[in-house]
């Protein structure tokens, strides 16, 4: 045992106190075994753990049932609004520190231990208010900078201590090289004393060359500064009168700790650290991110191996290969007991071969390939997802501190039935029932919040009334809603503020129409009137017609939306109208002199536009938009493409008397050819199928090419060439048939047949009922 | 029998294999010398002494080495007193460690991959080490009968003198049993099925039971069989669950590097060379590297800087044909061309590698003929020669 006397600190400690020192590695199942053992032997009153002191306050939280591992100290700056501008998404400046821990954590065993038996449990790293403010280097000067080139690899002892060790015992991983004398050690004595020691040893190597080459600037002098503070901690855990303290820190601490150090000089290192405000409190947290590089450095690359290694009681390797075995079973993969025999004998074979004392990980997952998936590497993968990570939600007790917008967000998960998970899984909804619509709220609510809980995913069925999510929860939504708890306190008010803020400095028209659908979508009906002046004043402003056509689509769906969701949609409508008219005025110049990339743009727009017109369905604005056309197609200096496109939608609306003429005149020998084939692309630019199924349409263009001369023909050919190209070969083909058969049953699929009543009743019947349900047939 | 190796595979009912219950597997009496392609415990005798000379590990029944200096043998290393050992296998020794060790735990070892992987020259050379002895081979094809791989009797002695002992031929695995040694068994998928099908118990029960002498054969301590399979020809009588849950199965690779298989090729094609006695020509490391990269870029269906899609032929362009290109290469290097090794020498190799299907495989070949190797500025003189064969 590492044990020390610490009366030379500052002489506050009395003589009969015992110390004992437990340098672990975080996360490592060997060493929350060893700690836990270790523990059960000391019997501390006093356990203090590398961790935020000012988590003392909710410790005593992990005792409570409702806490499950995997969680996380989280520390954060309240109260500070995301500065304008600034992409709240970005990580970089993030003003938030984690301390996961898992099961197999030796801190969270110390801290459980110590709970259980009534130690008093206290954090003893660096206060967190002075973590959140990155330390200045003191003479961060041009000595840094310098391409010193000094003993070489030794800066990196200092990042990876045990890849040291483990390279000089002749390992190439030093993960491999801890389980193997720690974490795979069940029984014997206590391995801290010569972690202890071999850990002095290296620092005093670390400690001649004391450069900081390749280390993240400020690292050393953060690292003394924790390490005073853990020091600092130690000497009042004495003071207070404590008697047997066991301190359990990351094992590269352990010499600091036990260093004797004055007390005064501690604490001069200690003084006048800038401070932030900060908060603390436990969030669920996942294995898949205790390999985050927060708080300390130190992840798990297989955090489901250690879960079960830690939890085992005995047998690892048969256990784990049989849980294997029900895994591959589970899905229908035939897999014997004689297999799980006979694939933890390769195991352990193979951990003999190479070594080491008890099949590890690697041994584990080539007897099961070779055995348990015969070869295969599919099964392999699928074990290495279920098992190996093995992901994972914890969850914490209700009681824990949670700003207000996080409880709302809790209350209303209950409220509506949507437990957050870590597995991704899919939501289909259907907007017609009140329990869904509030979900799709809420969702929608919550991504305006940067909470991308749900993403909307492809739906599965047609109709307005369906929507289709992807859940999964990530443990960083916790801070994203601490972050948004600036805008307010519940998802509502919050995501309205947000809505409301992101309105004002949308740069863009097209922007801006999307926050009004987005707003729809959330019913933020406080946000609804602001972002609707903005997008007023903004599109009375834009004088582009570009930027006016864009809007439009999205506005008009969010009308047709407010159908189904019952949200207000007036002021909308006052918005839209103004739109329709400012976009019918302006096309006109806007469609002179393009040349084909910018044609091709405009087409794109006025496609989009006559249908959000046909959407909307308003007579005075159809009527507005096919007299615009109308203007527009008789202009000479059009682009062919557009007038092409222009003549088929009005014939389409059938207010055009002459096409078959525009049509000659179109790829008449007057025509330049370029222009006459990007009208003939234009015209039949919806694709075959129009062709296909539009009669009218077929005869017309039959009737045109086979009326053209001879000669004109050959010149039209390459055009022709050129547009049905673009048709699939199944359309072509269809297309082909129906010219073929054009002529014999003129009248086959006309209406004029005459219709027999009683056989089409009960159709009749069937389609009142689904446009009038209330109408009686 | 398609290749009776010298000794080992007596054919079922030959009157003359009496020499059966010898055990002894080098009945032909051919010097090393002599022979074409020598066993791997006779080409390597010399690792294999110097590997159990400095082996203090301990060693599983019935095993000449520990399975450590098997390891050694198969990677290759450095000895204590600083001889080498070439490698045998380049590729995961991951995969060699699970083979190895599969062994240890007498299972039967199924080496799995497509054709030209090395798991034939694997399981020799498994064989070799372990037990000394390569040759106790059954080689699986759509006539191999149940007498090779239980037992047949020789009829002339069976009329005789009835059903005894000295009337019965026994096939290699039941040698194997009765010696405690490494069985092997090539081609397993051709073998019928209800061959196959007698592996089963065999490999279960580690004992063959001779009804008509009212006896049996019990497996001594370090019988262990090693299969070889492809898993992608087609018409191949697929194994029964039953008797692939009896194995532990290893997929072999191809080469996961250029260098790798370069490197493997190299090495191949000079101990080829020198047992066939070719005049020595020095193989040309640069034309290697082109048949290899010739070789990777059409079984990847891409260049190798990832700018080309290519078509890839019907044929698996193994690293095994690609070292007999280079052999054939060196060969008429060596007797029609100047001794070194040129483009012209390799390109026929080549192109009969690649063009296994004339129809189809022509158009593959022509495309990269004419999309890649004529756009290479300094492979004008393979481009050449292969227009010339092509």
């Amino acid at each position: 045992m590492t044990e020390a006397t610490a009366n030379g600190s500052g002489g506050i400690a009395r003589e009969a106190a015992r110390v004992e020192v437990y340098g672990i590695r975080h996360h490592g199942p060997g060493s929350a075994r060893a700690v836990r053992r270790a523990l059960e032997e000391f019997r501390p009153d006093a356990v203090l753990v590398e961790g935020p002191p000012e988590a003392d306050a909710i410790v005593d939280l992990a005792a409570d049932p409702g806490m499950v591992p995997p969680v996380a100290l989280l520390a954060y700056a309240p109260g500070e609004p995301p500065a304008p501008g600034e992409d709240p998404a970005s990580g970089s400046d993030r003003r938030a520190a984690f301390w996961p821990f898992a099961e197999f954590s030796p801190e969270w065993q110390a801290v459980r231990y110590a709970l259980d038996e009534g130690a008093a449990v206290r954090f003893c790293d660096l206060p967190a208010a002075n973590q959140l403010i990155p330390p200045v280097p003191e003479n961060a000067t041009g000595d840094d900078l310098g391409p010193a080139h000094e003993g070489e690899g030794d800066e990196g002892i200092r990042l990876d201590p045990l890849g040291w060790l483990a390279r000089a015992a002749g390992y190439e991983d030093a993960e491999r090289w801890w389980d193997d004398v720690v974490e795979h050690r069940d029984g014997g004595p206590s391995p801290f004393p010569a972690i202890a020691e071999a850990m002095a040893e290296l620092r005093e190597r670390v400690a001649e060359q004391p450069s900081s080459k390749g280390l993240p600037p400020g690292y050393l002098l953060r690292e003394e500064q924790r390490e005073a503070a853990m020091r600092r901690t130690l000497r009042r855990a004495l003071k207070d009168g404590f008697e047997r303290v066991a301190v359990v820190c990351g094992a590269w601490h352990v010499p600091a700790i036990l260093a004797k150090v004055p007390a005064a000089r501690d604490d001069q290192v200690l003084r006048g650290l800038p401070k932030a405000k900060v908060s603390m409190t436990w969030v669920p947290w996942t294995h898949g991110r205790l390999a985050e590089r927060s708080g300390y450095g130190a992840g798990v690359r297989s955090p489901g191996w250690y879960a079960h290694l830690f939890a085992a009681p005995d047998r690892p390797v048969e256990r784990w290969l049989t849980d294997a075995a029900g895994v591959l079973r589970q899905e229908d993969l035939h897999v014997s007991s004689a297999h799980v025999i006979e694939a933890v004998r390769l195991a352990e074979a193979l951990a003999a071969l190479r070594g080491r004392p008890l099949a590890g990980l690697d041994e584990v997952t080539e007897a099961t390939r070779a055995v348990l998936c015969e070869g295969a590497d599919l099964p392999v993968e699928l074990i290495r997802r279920r098992m190996v990570v093995g992901e994972r939600l914890g969850s914490v007790p209700d009681d824990t501190p949670m700003v207000p917008l996080q409880r709302d967000l809790a209350d209303r998960q209950r409220r509506l039935r949507l437990a957050p998970s870590a597995d991704s899984r899919d939501l289909d909804l259907d907007l017609r029932r009140d329990v869904d619509l509030a979900r799709s709220r809420l969702l929608h609510r919550l991504r305006l919040l940067e909470v991308d809980w749900g993403v909307p995913a492809e739906s599965r069925g047609k109709g307005t009334f369906r929507e289709t999510w992807t859940l999964c929860w990530r443990p960083e939504f916790d801070v994203e809603l601490i972050e948004a708890s600036a805008w307010g306190t519940t998802v509502a008010g919050a995501s309205a503020a947000r809505a409301c803020a992101m309105a004002a400095e949308a740069e863009s028209l097209a922007e801006l129409t999307a926050v009004v659908e987005r707003c729809l979508l959330a019913d933020l009906d406080e946000a609804l009137p602001a972002v609707m002046w903005a997008l007023a004043d903004r599109a009375a402003l834009d004088g582009d017609v570009a930027h006016l056509m864009d809007a439009l689509p999205a506005l008009v769906r969010a009308l047709r939306y407010g159908d189904v969701r019952a949200t207000g949609t007036g002021p909308l409508r006052t918005v839209v109208d103004g739109l329709v008219v400012r976009v019918c005025v302006g096309l006109v110049p806007a469609s002179r002199g393009l040349d084909d990339d910018a044609a091709r743009d405009l087409l794109g727009r006025l496609d989009r536009t006559h249908a959000a017109l046909a959407l909307l369905d308003d007579a005075a604005h159809t009527a507005r938009w096919h007299t615009t056309l109308a203007a527009l197609v008789d202009r000479d200096d059009l682009h062919g493409l557009l007038e092409g496109r222009l003549t088929r939608l009005l014939l389409d609306a059938g207010i055009l008397p002459d096409v078959p003429d525009r049509m000659a005149r179109a790829v008449s020998a007057g025509a330049a050819p370029a222009r006459a084939a990007a009208w003939v692309e234009g015209f039949l630019s919806e694709g075959g199928l129009v062709l296909v199924h539009d009669d009218v349409l077929l005869r017309l263009v039959d009737g045109w090419i086979t009326g053209l001369p001879a000669e004109a023909f050959t010149g039209v050919l390459p055009l022709l060439r050129r547009a049905f190209g673009e048709f699939a070969v199944a359309e072509r083909r269809a297309i082909g048939d129906r010219v073929r058969h054009l002529d014999d049953a003129p009248s086959a699929h006309r209406a004029d047949a005459p219709i027999d009543p009683v056989r089409a009743a009960p159709a009749t019947a069937t389609v009142l009922r689904i446009l009038a349900p209330e109408a009686k047939p | 029998m398609t290749q009776p190796a010298p000794g080992a595979s007596p054919a079922p009912g030959a009157a003359d294999s009496g020499a059966a219950d010898s055990g002894a597997a080098s009945g032909s009496g051919a010097s090393p010398d002599d022979v074409l392609r020598p066993h791997a415990e006779q080409q390597y005798a010399h690792e294999l002494a110097l590997l159990a000379e400095h082996d203090d590990r301990p060693r599983p029944p019935g095993w000449l080495l520990s399975p450590w200096a098997v390891t050694t043998y198969l990677l290759g290393g450095e000895l204590p007193d600083g001889s080498e050992v070439s490698p045998k296998y380049i590729g995961p020794r991951r995969l060699v460690e699970v083979a190895v060790a599969t062994l240890a735990t007498d299972r039967a070892l199924l080496l799995l991959g497509v054709p030209g992987t090395a798991k034939t020259w694997m399981s020799e050379h498994l064989a070799a080490a372990i037990s000394g002895d390569s040759t106790l081979l059954v080689q699986g094809t759509a006539g191999t009968p149940e007498e090779a791989v239980r037992y047949g009797w020789n009829y002339a002695r069976l009329l005789a003198e009835g059903p005894s002992e000295r009337a019965l031929v026994e096939s290699p695995l039941m040698r194997a049993m009765r010696r405690g040694a490494v069985a092997r068994v090539e081609e397993l998928t051709r073998m019928p099925g209800d061959v196959q099908d007698t592996l089963i118990t065999l490999l279960s029960e580690k004992t063959l039971p001779v009804p008509e002498l009212n006896s049996e054969v019990q497996a001594r301590r370090g019988f262990t069989v090693i299969a070889t399979a492809n898993d992608r020809d087609r018409g191949v009588n697929e194994l029964s669950s039953a008797l692939r849950r009896r194995f532990n199965t290893v997929v072999l690779p191809l080469p996961a590097s250029e260098a790798d298989e370069v490197e493997i090729v190299a090495r191949r094609v000079d101990q080829l060379g020198r047992a066939l006695e070719l005049p020595e020509a020095p193989a040309g490391l640069e034309e290697i590297r082109r048949v290899v990269t010739v070789f990777r870029e059409l079984r990847a269906g891409v260049t190798g800087d990832g700018r080309t899609k290519l078509k890839s032929p019907s044929g698996t362009l193994s690293t095994a044909e690609a070292i007999s290109v280079v052999t054939s290469g060196l060969a008429l290097a060596a007797h029609f061309g100047d001794g070194v090794l040129r483009a012209p020498d390799v390109a026929g190799g080549i192109v009969g590698a690649v063009v296994q299907d004339p129809a189809s495989d022509r158009v593959v070949w022509q495309e990269y003929l004419e999309t890649v190797v004529r756009e290479r500025p300094d492979w004008s003189d393979f481009y050449r020669a292969c227009r010339e064969v092509s």
